[in-house]
């Protein structure tokens, strides 16, 4: 499939974050049209459209939407994740670079469709420059009259606030981040209430990614039957591939979901020169792994949960034969030890000592029954965590183990640094040995 | 392991939005909105749990209580899931995946626990070592490096923390938070390092902070008076009631080698439910330390010597023969009922007196004249529940944090879950306030009345007067009064006619724990038990058949109370002084029995004092030494509670009767001693227990005659200060000075400093800014405190009435309500 750039369309050019590059392509030309027409007009049209979720569960927006009572009493609210923090995922903070503005206009679609005056986008704090740039846009678009009381004429008000979080992977639960979002420490809530019922102030809130959001403007523009041109029937729409690790051309490309792996591969000009495809990920270090033999599934919610695994956020990670699988995997437990929030025992306590028994395997001093041992840990942990965390934390271990059983079989008696140089999967490998 | 009672539930609840469903197979039906944990436990199956606490919010945090619930692709927390219509619910008794995952997650726990169980104070009772044993693998497979931390920490002068024995199960956290109202420990830190902790400036300073080492599933909080102290295999424990103050907590009293140890709430779901404060849990250093341990009597230099029982006795019947209906007895508040009951007995039927009064504090005529009318031997009511669940309740001159703490738990519980709103009648809103969500109408000390009197006109309130005005009138709705009303003139009248204009019900919440047993008892003046008026001829000889003395014995003019009695003790010694010949002067007061009265207690210390001086014969009956007891001709040793069986009557009227934690003691209850003198004196009505004594009480039952009338003094004309004076508002703190809390520095540590208080003009236009020197002073005395400016009404100063740094009585000569001087900086 070919690539698609409509998000991206515009990213080369200089001035692509401001409202004057934006508004030149037709940016915030929907918003009166959107505000002309019933809220319940906008949801209809985005259910229509099929979108689903881009944060990595694949939800239909539009159902999520739906979800929201109205009249509560309580003032509705609309909350952008904004918290990229999973390892491999690197999509939202380049959108939120580079094209801020279908953000922001993403938001006033959504909070009028949802009727919300306010809009909180929760933006990771390790990114200032990104939260530069979306609080920029916010204050463009409301000089511009795009935000503020009364927007155009139309009665309807909208503030968006932009929050800075402060450096947690667990505020990218939903629920946690709203936790933060009112100053608490994020640690994931009790549901039921779903945020739809009682969520940010104990208000109706409906949480979506920024790329959910950023898609919006499109839509509203172009129609569903436009969006669904794109895709597949239970995955319309086109989405940001952010590719890394072992390829020429590491980046993000737009396409239409359902791509797969191959195409990705050959737009990034393939595995780096001289070395070939060990495994990949497609969605995030959360989602299982998947081999070579599976670069022909399409890139989609259906066909990667029928290969075992989940799209995740669409951040296909490309490992070549220099990486040590056991070392990724330990890499990895070391962030999930690192970021559990501590409200859960399995997740809390788990992580904690599967770090401990992966570098036993990493540094060769494990022993055989480890294996075993680890597997169980895991089990223990899926499906018994309070969040998704604990479960993304137990995720990568039993298809790596099914793959590459060798490898830590080899953790038994020899360092990983010893079966595999370190060195040798590093960007500057090749610039060694030149 | 807590687990609620289990018994089957009534069949009103089955009808009544009855869900019914299925636990290991076992139907079950459960009123709506029950959790399945709960549900579980009514058929006596005991799911596992950490986090979960019946009275705390679910958290579903520690994972440990995981069942099977069919169609449900993955365990789910028992502790958060509400029963379901049809829902099949399997426990580790029937479900693998549910055994396989509490087994996991108690793995999980056990990895960065020390199991230091053999030095730790929870082994033996610790819901982690059972749970371990009966919901976990045998060995554990983790062989790796435990995470650690520098242990333990103060979190407060009494709680002590090891954080690495903490499951993170957040009870304490919640407990603080929820229940408490005093956010003072949170969780910080994540991941491995989550840790209990407080902010670096404030530490757990909570009244209740003692509830978390009790709820604390694990050994991670225990306190610095008991850590260490004992395993809880070799404790032996016995039921009890608190004595400290009127909330009649349950207790359990736990003993190791003939020492209290420990003691802590018991679970008594009408009163205390499973809470108490850490004045009750930790204050009771006092029964060992000072003790007097034989009688003592005047030898011929006129020094307290030890003596005998039969000696003491002997002295003791002589004095008081001699004096006959020339004696006052002084009971202090903080005996038992049976207690107050045999010197009611005692007074009337013995001595032929009726100068009694119970009240060791500021006390009234009109106070006197209330309690009769509206409060002695009325049936139990209004009670905790009814506090709870009241559209309003309006406090009237009782802060219920520092007064009675389970009352401020409830109104609280009831603030938070069912909108109960709080009114205090009071200066300013102190934290007991605030946290129920209480508003204040304010009232200038001795201006209580007129607040009152405003509340019982609906249509001329206003505000938050208004509000209450008109919530009062409905159904359910209540007025609890303090003892602080009594130095407000004609505030418990107008508290009164409020009650009768609303339809309020009206609850006196008194302080101490024995005042309502002694009032229901009729250790006061003019009072028989139960309520019964000393002038009615039928009281009078219903009194004379339960104790089978001739109805002409008893008095039948109402005598003195403790004010009248100090003032015709000092009027005879003036007449002494002057007579030529002192025999001949007919003293209005010849003997004095006193129990229990600490004279700091009293609206004129130095006062109470030199009439013991100017008394001819005192008989004390005390515990420890005291005031009292050095200037007594006869001093009678008497049990503490843990000694002795007895009852107290809460401020409800419910009779809350505790059992004896030392079998074999020694000592002997007050009804004892007062039952050997008469029968020294030659009495036969007197019998020495407590179980007589119940009977007896049990005979009298309610007065059904006749009552007085409420008193109806007039609201005080407000007093008129001029600049660089102020009324004093004062109360005394939980924690303060008080003798029943001697020998516990730990708890005393965790008192609140005590402050002044000034309205933000008043501290103005003296120049002094918030923290600075504020000396408030009388011809007296004076005391200089760190001023908190406060949002009350100008020209009022407010002091803790008996903390350290702070005892206007003692210092100042001056109580509730009096003028005194206030002044910028140091005196």
């Amino acid at each position: 499939m070919p690539l698609t750039p409509i998000l991206t369309a515009h990213w080369d050019e200089p001035d692509s974050h401001t409202i004057e590059g934006y508004r030149r392509h037709g940016g915030y030309d929907m918003v009166p049209v959107t505000l002309g027409v019933h809220p319940d007009d906008v949801i209809a049209y985005v259910k229509e459209s099929g979108l689903r979720g881009r944060g990595g569960a694949g939800f239909p927006t539009g159902m999520k939407w739906g979800f929201v009572p109205q009249n509560t009493g309580r003032p509705n609210y609309l909350v952008v994740n904004a918290d990229e923090s999973e390892p491999g995922a690197c999509k939202d903070i380049p959108l939120m670079l580079a094209n801020p503005h279908a953000l922001v206009e993403g938001c006033i679609h959504a909070a009028y469709a949802i009727r919300a005056h306010y809009a909180f986008i929760y933006v990771r704090g390790e990114v200032p420059h990104a939260i530069r740039r979306v609080a920029a846009a916010v204050r463009e678009a409301q000089a511009a009259g795009f935000l503020g009381t009364d927007i155009l004429g139309s009665g309807y008000d909208l503030t968006i606030v932009v929050h800075s979080g402060a450096g947690a992977y667990i505020c990218g639960e939903e629920t946690a981040l709203l936790d933060s979002l009112e100053g608490r420490r994020g640690q994931p809530r009790l549901k039921p209430p779903f945020p739809a019922v009682a969520g940010l102030y104990g208000g109706p809130t409906v949480i979506n990614n920024v790329e959910t959001i950023a898609n919006l403007p499109t839509i509203v523009r172009n129609g569903p039957e436009w969006f669904k041109q794109f895709g597949t029937e239970k995955s319309p729409g086109f989405k940001l591939f952010a590719v890394s690790g072992h390829v020429e051309r590491p980046g993000i490309y737009e396409a239409p979901l359902g791509t797969t792996m191959r195409e990705l591969l050959e737009y990034a000009g393939g595995v780096r020169a001289g070395h070939e495809l060990k495994f990949w990920v497609p969605g995030g270090s959360s989602v299982p792994m998947l081999m070579p033999e599976h670069l022909d599934v399409p890139l989609t919610y259906e066909d990667m949960a029928g290969a075992g695994t989940m799209l995740g956020t669409g951040s296909p990670m490309v490992f070549d034969e220099t990486t040590s699988v056991v070392r990724a995997i330990s890499r990895w437990m070391h962030f999930y030890k690192h970021e559990s929030c501590g409200k859960c025992t399995p997740c809390r306590e788990g992580t904690f000592w599967l770090e401990q028994m992966l570098e036993r395997f990493e540094h060769g001093t494990a022993e055989e029954a480890d294996i075993e041992t680890v597997d169980e840990i895991c089990k223990q942990i899926a499906g018994r965590s309070f969040c998704a965390l604990g479960d993304a934390a137990a995720t990568p271990y039993a298809p790596a183990l099914k793959y590459f059983r060798e490898e830590f079989l080899a953790g038994t008696h020899t360092a990983a640094s010893e079966l595999f140089d370190p060195v040798a999967s590093t960007v500057f490998a090749g610039a060694a040995a030149r | 392991m807590t687990v609620t009672s289990s018994g089957p539930s009534s069949p009103a609840t089955q009808t009544v939005d009855g869900i019914t469903i299925s636990v290991d197979g076992v139907a079950v039906t459960v009123p709506k909105g029950t959790l399945v944990i709960r549900a579980a436990e009514q058929l006596g199956v005991a799911v596992p749990r950490f986090c979960d606490h019946p009275l705390l919010e679910p958290v579903a945090a520690c994972r440990m209580c995981l069942v099977e619930i069919e169609g449900q692709p993955k365990p789910q927390p028992a502790c958060a899931v509400t029963a379901a219509e049809g829902m099949k619910v399997k426990t580790q008794v029937t479900s693998d995946v549910a055994r396989n995952a509490q087994q996991g997650v108690m793995e999980f726990l056990l990895i960065n626990h020390p199991l230091d169980c053999p030095i730790c104070d929870k082994g033996g009772e610790c819901p982690l070592q059972n749970q371990a044993m009966a919901n976990g693998r045998g060995e554990s497979r983790f062989d790796g490096v435990k995470r650690t931390f520098p242990k333990p920490i103060n979190v407060s002068a009494q709680i002590l923390l090891d954080r690495e024995r903490c499951v993170s199960c957040a009870r304490c956290t919640r407990f603080a938070e929820q229940i408490a109202g005093d956010a003072f420990i949170s969780l910080q830190e994540r991941g491995a390092q989550q840790q209990v902790n407080i902010s670096s400036d404030q530490p757990f300073d909570s009244y209740f902070s003692g509830n978390t080492i009790q709820i604390c599933p694990v050994g991670a909080l225990t306190s610095a008076k008991y850590r260490f102290r004992a395993r809880p295999f070799d404790l032996i424990s016995t039921p009890t009631v608190c004595e400290h103050c009127a909330s009649g907590c349950g207790l359990r009293t736990d003993v190791r080698r003939s020492t209290v140890l420990r003691r802590q709430a018991w679970d008594v779901p009408e009163v205390n439910e499973e809470w108490n404060c850490d004045k009750g849990r930790f204050a009771f250093g006092y029964q060992v330390e000072g003790r007097l341990e034989h009688p003592l009597v005047r030898d011929d230099e006129g020094n307290l010597v030890t003596a005998s029982w039969p000696e003491a006795i002997s002295i003791a019947a002589d004095g008081l023969r001699t004096a006959g209906a020339g004696s006052a007895v002084l009971t202090g508040g903080r005996l038992t009922l049976e207690d107050s009951y045999a010197y009611a007995k005692f007074a009337r039927a013995v001595l032929g007196t009726d100068d009694i009064d119970f009240r060791a504090r500021p006390a009234s005529a009109e106070e006197t004249a209330f309690l009769t009318a509206l409060v002695a031997g009325r049936p139990v009511g209004p009670t905790y529940s009814d506090v709870e669940s009241a559209p309003v309740v309006v406090l009237a001159g009782l802060d219920a944090e520092d007064e009675s703490p389970i009352v401020f738990l409830r109104l609280r519980k009831g603030a938070r879950a069912r909108g109960v709103r709080v009114f205090s009648v009071a200066p300013f809103a102190s934290a007991g306030v605030t946290k129920v969500q209480g508003r204040v109408l304010t009232a200038v000390p001795g201006g209580e009345a007129t607040v009152l009197d405003s509340l019982a006109d609906e249509g001329s309130a206003q505000g938050d007067a208004a509000e209450a005005a008109r919530l009062l009138r409905e159904p359910g709705a209540l007025v609890l009064v303090g003892e602080r009303l009594a130095q407000s003139p004609g505030a418990l009248s107008a508290a009164a006619r409020l009650a009768a204009a609303t339809g309020a019900r009206l609850a006196w919440v008194p302080r101490r724990a024995g005042e309502r047993g002694a009032l229901d008892a009729g250790a006061l003046t003019g009072l028989l038990p139960g309520g019964r008026p000393l002038g009615s001829d039928d009281a009078r000889a219903q009194a004379a058949e339960v104790w089978g003395v001739d109805v002409s014995a008893l008095p039948v003019e109402p005598g003195r109370d403790l004010e009248s009695v100090v003032s015709a003790l000092h009027a005879d010694a003036a007449a002494v002084a002057a007579a030529d010949d002192p025999s001949a002067v007919d003293r209005a007061v010849r003997a004095l029995v006193v129990a229990g009265v600490e004279a700091a207690d009293l609206a004129d210390p130095a006062g109470f004092l030199a009439a013991l001086e100017a008394a001819p014969f005192v008989v004390s009956l005390e515990q420890r030494h005291s005031d009292v007891t050095q200037r007594a001709d006869v001093v009678l040793p008497v049990a503490a509670v843990a000694e002795r069986f007895g009852t107290f009557v809460d401020w409800e009227g419910r009779a809350r009767e505790f059992s004896q934690v030392f079998p074999g003691a020694h000592s002997l209850s007050d009804a004892r001693v007062l039952s050997m003198i008469a029968t020294q004196l030659g009495s036969t009505a007197f019998k020495p227990d407590v179980a007589t004594q119940r009977e007896e009480l049990a005979a009298f039952g309610s007065w059904d005659g006749e009552r007085a009338e409420a008193p109806s003094v007039a609201a005080a004309e407000p007093v008129a200060v001029s600049d660089g004076e102020a009324v004093l508002a004062t109360w005394r703190q939980l924690l303060d000075l008080g003798l029943l809390q001697e020998g516990d520095p730990f708890l005393g540590a965790t008192a609140r400093s005590a402050v002044a208080r000034l309205s933000p003009s008043t501290a103005r236009s003296l120049g002094v800014a918030d923290g600075a020197e504020v000396t408030v002073s009388t011809d007296v005395g004076s005391l200089t405190l760190p001023l908190v400016v406060t949002a009350m009404p100008d020209g009022v100063v407010w002091l803790p009435a008996n903390s350290d740094g702070s005892t206007p009585r003692a210092t100042l000569g001056a109580g509730h309500g009096d003028v005194v001087r206030i002044s910028g900086g140091a005196a």
